[in-house]
């Protein structure tokens, strides 16, 4: 049997790995499957609203459902900024943490400090937004004399913090991709080492760093549970740098606070499917910018 | 041979518990071309790293013996080591243009040191540029990106990069390892004239480039220093059999 096999001119049907191929194939597909299905499903409940309300409406600065006033800009604008506030606490504070891990950090320290961060990555958002509730609304409170502590800034806070490991993780993967060479480069022009990270290194890797900064905010915008717990929910349009330190509501905690109490099928419903729209569209917008990012760097043939 | 513009006295090196270089003695003579060769993990590119201190940043090593340049440790606490690293510039195997133009590549250093003085500087990328034999290639099209140019004129925008600082002594690590033989004489020719005012230190990517360019030549086999001597003394008859085989042919 088995010589007939391997001498035989066409391959020989085996059942059993017909069997596992078919399974992989259909495993595979299905991820694909049920992503395009629940765009489908997002559209078929969202896009209603586009004509069940006056775009008028539904671009206005009221969000008061209750009363038929479906205006998304409060929560888009509420989302925008409580995101870019995050990314600029969390880009230097990443790169640099990235900066001392990759290039200043003694072995042994960098041994303890990758785990360390990426165990970041794995503390529940809800936890990390009652720690925000509990600790940094009334600081914020105190320090900036504002009216309350659930503010843009607590919110920003939180969200930083929660960006910071994929910011740290990919920026280190971007500097340790730097070849060596660069570095030994501008150390025998007589550059101290910190001249050295700053002019070649961190240009080096910049395109890299950029990646970092776009799914870190691809993290941010996304994010809703903590988000819920410490900007304060109230949704109007933040509209100067005041606005910092006063509540706002995004488009995530709107979704999870109101989907709960929605009629099914209402235009209320469709408005909240809807908003899911603008933020899929916003976040496959920053993910198409980070790959676009990464697709350039690679066709540049790395860094020469 | 006493008075060495650069003393190499008992050195040894070891990376991660292996000896690299066991106690190498050896002084390199000013305005000349001392070339270091034999087979790959003979010691001789960490040697020319420690004589700038390249190594600084690399963890896990150890090191005995002294490192002398014009008589003073190299090693010793107060040296500044990027003045050093001035003094005592590197060219590497692969020819590696910072990101930025021509001009900014050979003006890198001389703007850390803090130089800023535009005529200065103008005559400094010409001055540089002429020792490496590139002007004339390059000199209209300065502010084009370095990456532009081919490999051999890369390489010798290296060199070009290393003398824009006037060091005293320059090492030089393979530097024709990636060229094709019309850069290489290029760059061999270009030694002859700077070795009237520096020190020159090259480790060859064969022996026929070390029978070429060395006024004197050392043997390196495992990390030890086999032979030392005037370059065609060594290459004609060497003392050692071990050099002689490698010499020869017969292993490599």
């Amino acid at each position: 049997m088995m010589s007939q096999a391997e001498t035989s001119e066409k391959p020989q049907f085996i059942w059993t790995e017909f069997v596992i191929e078919a399974s992989i194939r259909v495993l595979g597909f299905s991820t694909i499957g049920f992503v395009l299905l629940i765009f489908l499903f997002l559209l078929l409940e969202g896009v209603p609203v586009f004509w069940e309300v006056p775009l008028k409406n539904l671009f206005g600065t009221r969000w008061y459902p209750n009363f038929g006033y479906f205006g998304t800009l409060p929560l888009i604008f509420g989302s925008a900024f409580v995101t870019l506030t995050a990314i600029i606490i969390a880009l230097p504070l990443g790169v640099l943490t990235a900066v001392f891990i990759r290039e200043v950090a003694p072995e042994w320290l960098r041994e303890i400090l990758k785990p360390m961060v990426e165990v970041l990555a794995g503390i529940p958002s809800v936890v990390l937004g009652f720690f925000g509730m509990i600790v940094i609304a009334p600081l914020v409170r105190v320090i900036f004399n504002a009216p309350t502590g659930l503010t843009v800034f607590s919110g920003a806070l939180v969200l930083a913090y929660m960006s910071l490991p994929t910011i740290i993780s990919v920026a280190e993967d971007a500097l340790d991709a730097v070849p060596k060479s660069y570095r030994d480069a501008a150390l025998a022009m007589g550059a101290t080492q910190w001249q050295t990270i700053w002019h070649v290194v961190v240009p080096a890797a910049r395109s890299g760093i950029a990646m970092a900064v776009m799914l870190g905010m691809g993290r941010a915008i996304g994010e809703t549970m903590a988000v819920m717990m410490v900007t304060g929910n109230a949704a109007r349009m933040p509209l100067d740098l005041g606005s910092l330190f006063m509540p706002a509501r995004t488009m995530t905690a709107t979704i999870a606070a109101e989907m709960g109490e929605v009629a099914r099928g209402g235009i209320h419903y469709h408005a909240l499917f809807g908003i899911g729209i603008i933020l899929f569209l916003l976040t496959f917008i920053i993910n198409l910018a980070a790959a676009l990012a990464i697709f350039r760097k690679q066709r540049r043939g790395g860094l020469r | 041979m006493v008075d060495g513009k650069i003393v190499i006295d008992d050195v040894s090196y070891a990376y991660g518990g292996d000896w690299i270089l066991r106690n190498v003695t050896l002084h390199v003579p000013p305005n000349a071309v001392t070339v270091f060769f034999g087979p790959a993990g003979g010691g001789k590119t960490t040697l020319l790293r420690l004589i700038n201190r390249l190594n600084d940043l690399v963890e896990d090593t150890e090191m005995s013996g002294r490192i002398l340049l014009d008589g003073k440790d190299i090693y010793d606490r107060r040296v500044n080591v990027p003045n050093l690293r001035r003094r005592v510039g590197m060219v590497f195997a692969l020819p590696l243009p910072i990101p930025g133009t021509i001009r900014e590549n050979v003006l890198y250093g001389p703007k850390l040191a803090g130089m800023n003085n535009p005529d200065q500087l103008g005559d400094i990328l010409e001055r540089s540029l002429m020792q490496a034999a590139l002007w004339d290639e390059v000199k209209d099209r300065l502010d084009s990106p370095a990456t532009a140019l081919s490999g051999g004129q890369q390489q010798r925008l290296c060199i070009a990069r290393s003398l824009s600082l006037e060091p005293e002594v320059l090492l030089l690590d393979e530097p024709t390892s990636g060229l094709d033989p019309i850069s290489t004489r290029k760059v061999e020719e270009s030694l002859y004239e700077l070795k009237q005012n520096y020190t020159i230190i090259l480790v060859p990517h064969s022996v026929q480039q070390a029978a070429r360019v060395a006024d004197y030549a050392a043997f390196f086999l495992m990390g030890e220093l086999v032979e030392y001597r005037p370059g065609v003394d060594i290459f004609v008859a060497p003392r050692d059999k071990r050099t002689e085989d490698y010499v020869t042919g017969r292993f490599g």
